[in-house]
């Protein structure tokens, strides 16, 4: 009996956290659809290291939606590109529901209880739809839904500060002007090739070798479209406003995994099908990635140091991660690649570490949380605030933090790329997000104010924990991590050099 | 005892000292002793590890693998072997001293400051026996980290401006030009690991060594070469404690060694001296050795004036590497110890006149001499030392650097040490002459402390005493030289 659940597993991921959510929405109870969730989340985890089990036997898994055929049907394809995320995707998601619980108690109406972990999980099972679907259009309509479940999210935000409406309604905006240009790229796609599997596109796009103008608006359309999602450089603005004024443990789970998701599906279209127009890619990456990158990480970092407010400095500095990944995204070769998946899964843990203690701080600060409201946090939360301090110094990237594995092979990768101003100018960003990090240890330590050390939530502090120990564990024994990485590069790059 | 666990005895001490601080807090006189006993240890480790160097016994200890080629390890080299026996020594006396300072000047926040005292030295101390150049590195982070609290204890604008500087140039430099060089050098060669000889030869493109040279020397701010020196005079609002051990000690010489560690066992002199990739480094020291004499003559203030000082006796170390030449490397291994010795006694003394007298400038020192002969006398001795008179120690390091430098061919350098040694006369010996010769109309209320003045004491006695045992450290530091 239970295998027929595990031959489903591809798709239960998905459709579990979906058909759990209509069942809690309207649950009157403040604890029950936390406890639901948890359920649910823990069944996925089982799901996702099933699918691990798989994966190292088959390598390849593609599961057809009532058993149609791909080219017709919708097909999830499970690979070793993604296998690593979907992993990480479900461990995180379950430690940021862990950790919610009480800092949704304490940031919306109870009564409203039921409605967010509704749409935590609709969020949950739309993103990792994203990360699972081989097909197109399927992608247009989980990028819909999690943007949706996102932005009701982020307006939940509205009972502490009414400026998340407008952030809600911005993302609302910016996200369907993205949605709808990767969705008429799609549609371009679709009238030249009359498909929308990607394996099978790749077949289709092929009888266009010499290349078609129709065919290179919609790739354009749909990497644009995807880059809005994504927040990469220009095209951020949505983000920090909607990082910043969501309820706390929303930001958690957006920061640490939603651009990430996309992010993946974003190398994967270029690197698995836009590959087949090599000029095109290498104009696309060289002249327009590549450039943006850099401008991501520089500015984003100088705009994140001038600051006042903790959580909008951490989402600019997210941007400027952002710019790493992308960075080492366009670097075409495997070290790049593996570069970037490496800081995607390094970088997921170490802003959701980042923004789980700086919400937990929101909540005992009763006030959104400035540089001056954190004055002598560190005597008065100490647990939380060592936590803060090694995710900190993680982001800088400083050896025996993951943040470290991260910085490594990124200047291993731009170095057998021979771009020395990239290295010089991923080293001056480094040094300059220690300027940022700084004056947030400076007002939590070194402040005139003291205070004695008060009584710290067990709840929140053992999840912010557990991220903070996979950030040192994860430094010291980066295997895991570089394997998995190696894996997914290994899978796109092959069909690079084909 | 296995040499292995001598190593990690020795770098967790300083911890435990440390931890059993913050445990017994509340009783000042056993928080305080902590560091004395931990200071002990170490030594005795130190010494052992000293000895055991010179009879060509190996000390190293592997824990796990970080990446490809580094591990996370610990290897006692014999340039180490003098290092920590130097840091683990003054830290002896150092902790005798602070308890008289730090309750003579009425400092508050005590516990956080011996605590932070006995994490540098533990930073200073795994720098000294680090086994590959990331592991180095972690530690010379560690140690920028640790002492920003004690830069900054006072807690008023100027030493929080102070601190910030203070970690901007440290951090940055490193993270900007020390972490890629790093990375740079193991791209090249695939390890990190300290060899004797170095690793770069064959493998490291010979023209590109001068631009590795300069990240390095930049990178390691620590090792305060101009322009990278502002944060030396900016840390002097700290207690004396900290300026006398840490940024005559251990934070300062974790610097120029790490660049003399990098010459020796990971450039190579051979390979230095092949390609004179550091033709150039010796000009620059020569110019910060000059230039920052110069600006301690014009400073008054007594702390400023051996900041600068500072400053320009590291250039000496900076020069003996960049010479590269065998003598010159002894001469700049051997003033590690010499510069300690003298700088720290000098330092303490300063210390000992601001809690004693509240005395702060050079100008204000009038017939002081009177008063204090003691710490004068203690004071002399430093200074001859630093000066490089014999029958101090100083004049042995001084010696050498000339003799590598004229082995090298590097007239006019040895003429620069020369005139160098004359500034240093004029500048460290002029607040005792104006102590001795000018008598002062104002009454100075004196306050006890004695445990201030018996430190400067023992080290400027030292510089006399050891200048006659000189070979018992030359013995180790003939081992660093392999050409």
């Amino acid at each position: 009996m239970f295998d027929i659940f595990l031959d489903d597993a591809p798709a239960l991921v998905v459709v579990l956290p979906l058909l759990i959510s209509a069942i809690i929405a309207f649950m009157p109870s403040k604890i029950w659809p936390w406890i639901f969730s948890i359920i649910t989340l823990l069944l996925h985890l089982f799901l996702s290291l099933h699918l691990l089990k798989e994966i190292s036997v088959s390598g390849l898994i593609i599961y057809e939606f009532g058993n149609w055929e791909p080219p017709w049907g919708i097909s999830f394809k499970i690979d070793g590109v993604n296998i690593g995320l979907q992993l990480l995707f479900s461990i995180f998601v379950l430690v940021s529901t862990f950790y919610s619980r009480k800092i949704f108690l304490n940031e919306i109406d109870y009564r409203d209880s039921g409605k967010a972990y509704s749409l935590w999980l609709l969020a949950v099972g739309s993103l990792n739809g994203i990360i699972l679907t081989n097909d197109i259009f399927n992608l247009f309509v989980f990028l819909e839904i999690s943007a949706l479940a996102s932005i009701s999210l982020i307006a939940l935000g509205a009972g502490q500060n009414r400026k998340a409406l407008l952030a809600a309604f911005n993302y609302l905006i910016i996200g369907a002007i993205g949605a709808t240009f990767y969705v008429i790229g799609v549609g371009f796609a679709y009238a030249m090739t009359g498909t929308l599997n990607m394996n099978d596109l790749v077949i289709q796009l092929a009888q266009y070798s010499d290349g078609q103008l129709a065919i290179f608006a919609g790739m354009s359309f749909m990497l644009i479209g995807l880059m809005v999602k994504a927040a990469i450089f220009p095209v951020h603005i949505w983000l920090p406003p909607a990082y910043s004024y969501a309820p706390s443990a929303v930001s958690t789970l957006l920061a640490a995994l939603a651009t990430k998701t996309i992010l993946y599906f974003f190398v994967r279209l270029l690197y698995e099908v836009f590959i087949i127009y090599p000029s095109y890619l290498s104009l696309f990456l060289d002249f327009v990635l590549y450039p943006l990158s850099l401008l991501a990480i520089f500015i984003g970092t100088v705009i994140a140091i001038y600051q006042d407010d903790i959580k909008k400095l951490l989402a600019f500095s997210s941007i400027a991660q952002i710019g790493y990944i992308t960075l080492a995204f366009s670097l075409k070769d495997h070290s790049g690649v593996a570069s970037g998946f490496v800081h995607i899964f390094n970088h997921a843990l170490i802003k959701g570490g980042l923004f789980m203690a700086v919400g937990y701080f929101a909540i005992l600060y009763k006030d959104r949380v400035t540089l001056n409201s954190l004055k002598g946090f560190g005597y008065k939360y100490p647990i939380t605030s060592f936590a803060l301090l090694i995710c900190g110094l993680s982001l800088i990237g400083l050896p025996l933090t993951n943040g470290f594995i991260s910085k490594l092979y990124l200047f291993q990768a731009l170095y057998t790329n021979q771009m020395y101003f990239s290295i010089a100018l991923v080293a001056v960003s480094s040094a300059l997000a220690v300027v940022y990090f700084w004056k947030i240890v400076e007002q939590m330590w070194f402040s005139e104010i003291k205070f004695k050390s008060e009584k710290e939530d067990a709840y929140i502090y053992l999840p912010i924990w557990i991220v903070t120990i996979s950030i040192i564990v994860f430094g010291i024994y980066s295997t895991p991590i570089i394997e998995f990485s190696n894996l997914s590069a290994d899978y796109l790059i092959s069909g690079y050099q084909n | 005892m296995s040499n292995s666990f001598l190593i990690i005895l020795g770098i967790i001490t300083p911890l435990f000292a440390a931890l059993f601080s913050y445990v017994c807090r509340y009783n000042n006189n056993l928080r305080d002793s902590f560091g004395i006993i931990g200071g002990l240890i170490t030594f005795v480790i130190s010494l052992k590890i000293f000895h055991g160097i010179q009879n060509n016994e190996v000390y190293q200890i592997t824990f796990f693998t970080l990446f490809d080629g580094v591990d996370f390890a610990f290897k006692v080299s014999a340039l180490g072997s003098i290092f920590s026996l130097v840091a683990s020594s003054l830290w002896i006396l150092a902790s005798i001293y602070t308890i008289g300072y730090m309750r003579g000047a009425g400092e508050k926040n005590q516990t956080r400051f011996v605590i932070f005292y006995s994490i540098a030295i533990h930073a200073a101390l795994a720098i000294a026996w680090s086994g590959n150049l990331l592991v180095l590195f972690i530690f010379y982070e560690i140690l920028t980290f640790s002492t920003f609290p004690l830069v900054g204890h006072k807690q008023n604008a100027e030493s929080q401006s102070a601190g910030r500087l203070y970690l901007s140039i440290l951090v940055g430099t490193s993270l900007i030009f020390f972490l890629p060089a790093i990375f740079w050098i193991w791209l090249k060669t695939g390890t990190l690991d300290f060899q004797d000889g170095g690793i770069l030869m064959n493998k490291f493109p010979a023209e590109y060594l001068s631009f590795l040279i300069a990240m390095l020397v930049f990178g390691i701010g620590k090792a305060a070469i101009m322009p990278i020196h502002r944060w030396l005079p900016a840390a002097m609002v700290a207690p004396t404690p900290v300026s006398a051990l840490l940024h005559a000690v251990a934070v300062v010489k974790a610097g120029v060694f790490s660049f003399l560690v990098v010459v020796v066992y990971i450039v190579g002199p051979d390979f230095l001296l092949q390609t004179k990739s550091s033709d150039w480094l010796v000009w620059l020291a020569c110019f910060t050795i000059m230039a920052s004499s110069i600006i301690a003559i014009t400073k008054d203030d007594l702390k400023a004036r051996l900041a600068y000082s500072t400053i320009s006796q590291l250039s000496y170390i900076i020069l003996g590497a960049a010479l590269a030449s065998s003598l010159a490397l002894k001469g700049a291994s051997f003033h590690i110890i010499t510069h300690a010795l003298g700088k720290i006694t000098l330092f303490f003394c300063a210390g000992a006149i601001y809690v004693t007298a509240h005395i702060k400038k050079v100008s204000d020192l009038k017939g002081m001499g009177y008063k204090l002969p003691l710490i004068f006398f203690a004071y002399t001795l430093g200074a001859l030392s630093i000066i490089g008179v014999p029958p101090f120690i100083g004049s042995w390091s001084k010696f050498y650097l000339i003799m590598g430098s004229i082995e090298r061919e590097f007239i006019i350098v040895s003429i620069i040490l020369g005139i160098s040694s004359l500034l240093n006369i004029y500048y460290l010996l002029q607040p005792v002459v104006i102590g001795f010769t000018q008598n002062s109309k104002k009454e100075i209320k004196l306050i006890k402390a004695p445990l201030t003045v018996w430190p400067p004491l023992i080290t400027g006695l030292g510089c006399l005493v050891f200048f006659f045992y000189a070979n018992y450290f030359l013995n180790n530091i003939s081992g660093v030289i392999v050409n």
